[in-house]
C-alpha cells in the first residue's frame, strides 16, 4: 500500500468510526438516511475516490481507493458510497456533470427505455429496489435498446417515487418511474451491473471482517463452563471456519476491485466469480456467527444482526447466486473440456 | 484481533509468457496420457518426465544458480506448479524435493548438502520422501519417539517412520526424530536428519497398499542405522522450528485445492450437450470457487515471493481448498448418473473413482483438518 493510501484508510476508519457509530446504523436500519454521516463522507472526498487526482480523486491506485469501501462494509455502511463513486467515475468518462449528493444506478435491463424524439432523447421506465430514491441526488441509468448501450444522468424530479420500500436490513430500497425528455445521455461501453457487483463485493467482504471481529471477541468474553467459549475446541474450530469464507471473500473483493479497472468483457467471469463466491462466504460465516453468539445474538438489542442482516440483503442485490452462476456455468461449458482450465487462469 | 490479509500477487509478464511455453511443452509430453491417469494428480511417478521437467529449468527455479537453481520468482514457479498440476502430469518423482525438501535444505542445510543434493532435485533426479509421521505420533508430531543417538562414525537411529510416500523410490528422506530426551520432552531436543536411502544399513522399507489398491506410502524401519554426522540439517535440537518451516512449504501450494480438477474437466466433458440448468449452475459455481481459491493461493505464492512466513495463510487456502476438492465427486454424482469404475471405458465412471477412492486423504495428508483449524485458531487469538 502506497502512503497515501494508508493514510486514507485511516481518515476513512476514524470517519466511519465517528459517523456510522450502532446508533446510526440502527437508525439507518429504520428507514433513516444519515445526514451527518453523508456529509463527512463527501467532505472528505469519498465520492470522487474513483476520478483521477485532477478531477478530484485521491491520486491512489483505483484498488486502493477501492479498500476504502471495505472499510465502509466493515462499519456496516448503508449509504450508497461505492454507487456514487461508481456513478461519478462513469459520469466523468461520459463528460456529464457529477453526480450532485449521493446517486444511485439503475443497470440495464431493469425497465428502461431509451426511444429517439425529435433529435432528442426520451427516458420512460421504471426501476425498483432504489436506494433511498427521495434523498439521493442523481441517478444513472443505463440502457441497451436498439440505439446501443447509453447512460443516462437524471437530476432530481425527473424520477418519482411510486412505491417505499426496505430490504431486509432496513435500508430504504424504493420503486420509482421516470418518463420525459433527457438531455444527459451518453453512449456507454461498459456494464453496471457488472460494476455494482463487484461493489458489492466489496463490501461484503469488508462486513465480514467485522463478523469475524465481533464472534472472536464474543467468544473471548463469554464464559461457560468456567472458560472463555474460545477455549472450546469446537468453538474454535467454528472460528477457523468463519476465518476461512472471510478469506475467501476478501481475494474475492480484490478479485472485484481488480476488475472493475479491467473492460467489462475481460472482467465478467472474475467478477462475476468473486460476487458468487462472496454471497456463499455469508451463508456459512453468518451461520457460525450467530450460533457462536447465541440467543444474544439473536436479539434486536445486540448488534449482530445489524452486520448479518446487512449482508443478507447485499448479497441478493445485483444480482444472486443463480444469475451469476449460470453466466459462468455458461462460459465454462462452451469453453469445454480442453478449455476450462485455460479459462480459470484468464479469468 | 488481527486481521488477515492475503497480499495481491502482482502482474508478472514473466510468468505469463512461460504458461505458454509449459502448456505447448504438457501438450506434447502429455498426448498419451488417459483421463484416468491425469486424475492421478502428483501422486503419478515418472522419473524421466521430472527429468524433462529439470532440464527445462522448472525445478528448483527460485534457488540460487550455484545450487543448480534458476533465481526465477514464486511467480513463475507457481505457473509451473498449478499447469502441471491442471494438466494431470506425473510429477510425483520431482514434487516433494522441488516443493519442500529443497526448501528446507536451502535454508537449514550444510553447504555440502546444499551443493551435493540441491543440483540433483533441480535436475529431476533426486527422489525425496518425507519421514515426519509415526505410528504413535500422527497430528502429535511433537510425540516422536525415533531416535538419533551421536556416535563417533555419526549417527545411529532407531525407530520407525510411517505413511511415507515414495520411500520405496526415493533418493532422500528428510527424517524427524529425537537427538535428546524423551517423548515427554515434546518440542525440545528434535532435529532433521537427511538419509540417503541407497547407502543406509539397518534401514527397511516396506510396503502399505492404500484403499484404491496402490502402492504410494510405507512403513520405513530403522534399526540402528548408521548415517554420518554430516547428515543433521541445521542445528542439533532445533528440529521443531525447522519442520514448522517445511510444514509451510508442504501446506503452500495449488495441490491443496486442484486435487479434482480432472473430474470436473470430466464433468464439463459429460455434461457438453446438457440442456440442465441445474448443471450450468453447478458447474459455475465450482468454477467461481475455483477462481477464488487460485487466488487465495497466489496470495501465499507473493508471501514467499517477499519473503514472509505463509504458515498461518498457507493452513487457511488448505482448509478452505480440501472442502471444495473434496465436494467436486459429491457434486458430479448429482449431474451425471454414474457408476464409479476404475476399470470402465467410461472416462467419467473411471475419474469419478479414483477421485472417490483419494477424496478422504486430502483433508489427512499434510495435517489434518482439525489441525490447520487448530493453527488458524491460534492464529485468530483463541488458544
Ligand atoms: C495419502 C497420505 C500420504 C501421506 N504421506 C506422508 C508422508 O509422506 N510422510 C509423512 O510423514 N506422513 C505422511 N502422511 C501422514 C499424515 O501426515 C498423517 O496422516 C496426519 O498427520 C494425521 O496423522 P494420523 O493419520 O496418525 O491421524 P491422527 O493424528 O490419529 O488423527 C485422526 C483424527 O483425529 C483428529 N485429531 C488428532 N488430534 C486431534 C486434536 N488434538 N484435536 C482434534 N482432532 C484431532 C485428526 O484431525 C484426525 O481427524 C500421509 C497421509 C496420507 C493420508
Amino acid at each position: 500500500m502506497s502512503e497515501t493510501a494508508s493514510l486514507l484508510a485511516d481518515a476513512a476508519t476514524r470517519l466511519f468510526e465517528e459517523h456510522l457509530d450502532e446508533d446510526a446504523i440502527r437508525r439507518a436500519a429504520k428507514g433513516a438516511w444519515l445526514v451527518d454521516a453523508w456529509t463527512a463522507i463527501e467532505a472528505m472526498g469519498l465520492p470522487l475516490a474513483l476520478l483521477s487526482e485532477d478531477r478530484g480523486g485521491f491520486g491512489v491506485d483505483p484498488s486502493e481507493a477501492l479498500a476504502l469501501l471495505r472499510v465502509a462494509g466493515f462499519y456496516g455502511c448503508p449509504l450508497p458510497v461505492g454507487e456514487t463513486m461508481l456513478a461519478n467515475r462513469v459520469l466523468a468518462n461520459a463528460g456529464l456533470p457529477l453526480s450532485d449528493g449521493a446517486a444511485a444506478i439503475v443497470p440495464a435491463g431493469a425497465g428502461a427505455a431509451l426511444s429517439r424524439e425529435g433529435n432528442r432523447w426520451r427516458l420512460a421506465g421504471t426501476a425498483a429496489r432504489v436506494p433511498w430514491s427521495e434523498t439521493i441526488g442523481t441517478l444513472l441509468v443505463e440502457t441497451a435498446g436498439p440505439e446501443g448501450r447509453h447512460v443516462v444522468r437524471l437530476a432530481k424530479g425527473q424520477w418519482r417515487t411510486t412505491e417505499t420500500a426496505a430490504n431486509v436490513a432496513g435500508h430504504r430500497r424504493d420503486t420509482i418511474a421516470f418518463d420525459g425528455v433527457v438531455d444527459a445521455v451518453s453512449p456507454f461501453n461498459r456494464d453496471l451491473l457488472l460494476g455494482s457487483a463487484a461493489l458489492g463485493t466489496i463490501l461484503i467482504a469488508g462486513a465480514l471482517d467485522r463478523v469475524l471481529e465481533l464472534t472472536v471477541d464474543h467468544v473471548n468474553e463469554r464464559v461457560q463452563f468456567g472458560r472463555a467459549l474460545a477455549k472450546f475446541q469446537a468453538v474454535q474450530h467454528e472460528c477457523a471456519e468463519i476465518a476461512g469464507e472471510v478469506a475467501a471473500a476478501g481475494a474475492a473483493a480484490d478479485i472485484a476491485a481488480d476488475g472493475l479497472g479491467r473492460p467489462a468483457d475481460a472482467a465478467r467471469l472474475a467478477i462475476a466469480s468473486a460476487k458468487l463466491r462472496a454471497g456463499e462466504a455469508v451463508g456459512r460465516a453468518v451461520g457460525f456467527a450467530h450460533q457462536l453468539h447465541g440467543a444474544i445474538g439473536f436479539t434486536a438489542e445486540h448488534r449482530l444482526h445489524l452486520f448479518t442482516t446487512a449482508l443478507w440483503a447485499w448479497r441478493e442485490e445485483h444480482r444472486g447466486h443463480g444469475y451469476w452462476a449460470k453466466l459462468i456455468g455458461d462460459a465454462a461449458l462452451a469453453a469445454g473440456p480442453d478449455g476450462f482450465w485455460p479459462l480459470v487462469t484468464e479469468a | 484481533m488481527e486481521r488477515f490479509t492475503f497480499p495481491s500477487p502482482p502482474p508478472s509478464p514473466a510468468a505469463e509468457a512461460l504458461r505458454a511455453e509449459v502448456r505447448a511443452f504438457l501438450a506434447g509430453a502429455l498426448a498419451n496420457r488417459t483421463p484416468l491417469e491425469r486424475s492421478e494428480s502428483w501422486n503419478g511417478f515418472d522419473r524421466d518426465f521430472s527429468r524433462k521437467m529439470g532440464a527445462r529449468g522448472w525445478l528448483g527455479m527460485t534457488w540460487p544458480k550455484r545450487y543448480g537453481g534458476h533465481e526465477r520468482s514464486a511467480f513463475e514457479r507457481y505457473v509451473i506448479v498449478e499447469e502441471t498440476l491442471a494438466a494431470g502430469a506425473p510429477v510425483l518423482a520431482h514434487w516433494i524435493g522441488d516443493r519442500q525438501s529443497g526448501p528446507t535444505l536451502l535454508k537449514f542445510g550444510t553447504e555440502e548438502q546444499k551443493q551435493t543434493v540441491l543440483p540433483r532435485i533441480a535436475a529431476g533426479e533426486a527422489v525425496f520422501c518425507i519421514g515426519m509421521s509415526e505410528p504413535d505420533s500422527g497430528s502429535d508430531l511433537a510425540a516422536t519417539r525415533t531416535k538419533a543417538a551421536r556416535v563417533d562414525e555419526g549417527w545411529r537411529i532407531t525407530g520407525t517412520k510411517i505413511w511415507t510416500t515414495n520411500a520405496h523410490r526415493s533418493n532422500y528422506m528428510i527424517l524427524f526424530c529425537r537427538t535428546s530426551g524423551t517423548p515427554a520432552d515434546r518440542h525440545a531436543g528434535t532435529s532433521q536428519l537427511l538419509i540417503d536411502l541407497e547407502n543406509t544399513p539397518g534401514m527397511t522399507v516396506r510396503p502399505i497398499i492404500d484403499l484404491a489398491g496402490q502402492h504410494h506410502f510405507n512403513e520405513v524401519h530403522f534399526e540402528d542405522a548408521l548415517v554420518p554426522a554430516g547428515a543433521l540439517i541445521g542445528t542439533e535440537g532445533e528440529g521443531w522450528h525447522q519442520v514448522m518451516s517445511e510444514l509451510a512449504f508442504e501446506r503452500s501450494g495449488p495441490e491443496r485445492f486442484l486435487s479434482s480438477i480432472q473430474l470436473i474437466v470430466e464433468l464439463i466433458r459429460a455434461l457438453q450437450e446438457s440442456e440442465s440448468d441445474a448443471a450450468r449452475l453447478a458447474i459455475g459455481r465450482l468454477t467461481a470457487h475455483l477462481i477464488v481459491l487460485r487466488r487465495l493461493s497466489r496470495g501465499v505464492a507473493a508471501m514467499l515471493e517477499a519473503g514472509a512466513n505463509p504458515s498461518l495463510h498457507a493452513a487457511i487456502v488448505k482448509d478452505v481448498g480440501s472442502i471444495f476438492e473434496q465436494s467436486v465427486p459429491e457434486i458430479a454424482r448429482t449431474l451425471v448418473e454414474a457408476e464409479p469404475d476404475k476399470a470402465s471405458t467410461s472416462d467419467f465412471n473411471a475419474v469419478l473413482a479414483n477421485i472417490l477412492l483419494n477424496a478422504p486423504s486430502w483433508s489427512l495428508r499434510g495435517g489434518t483438518r482439525e489441525i490447520l483449524r487448530g493453527i488458524i485458531a491460534r492464529g485468530l487469538g483463541l488458544r
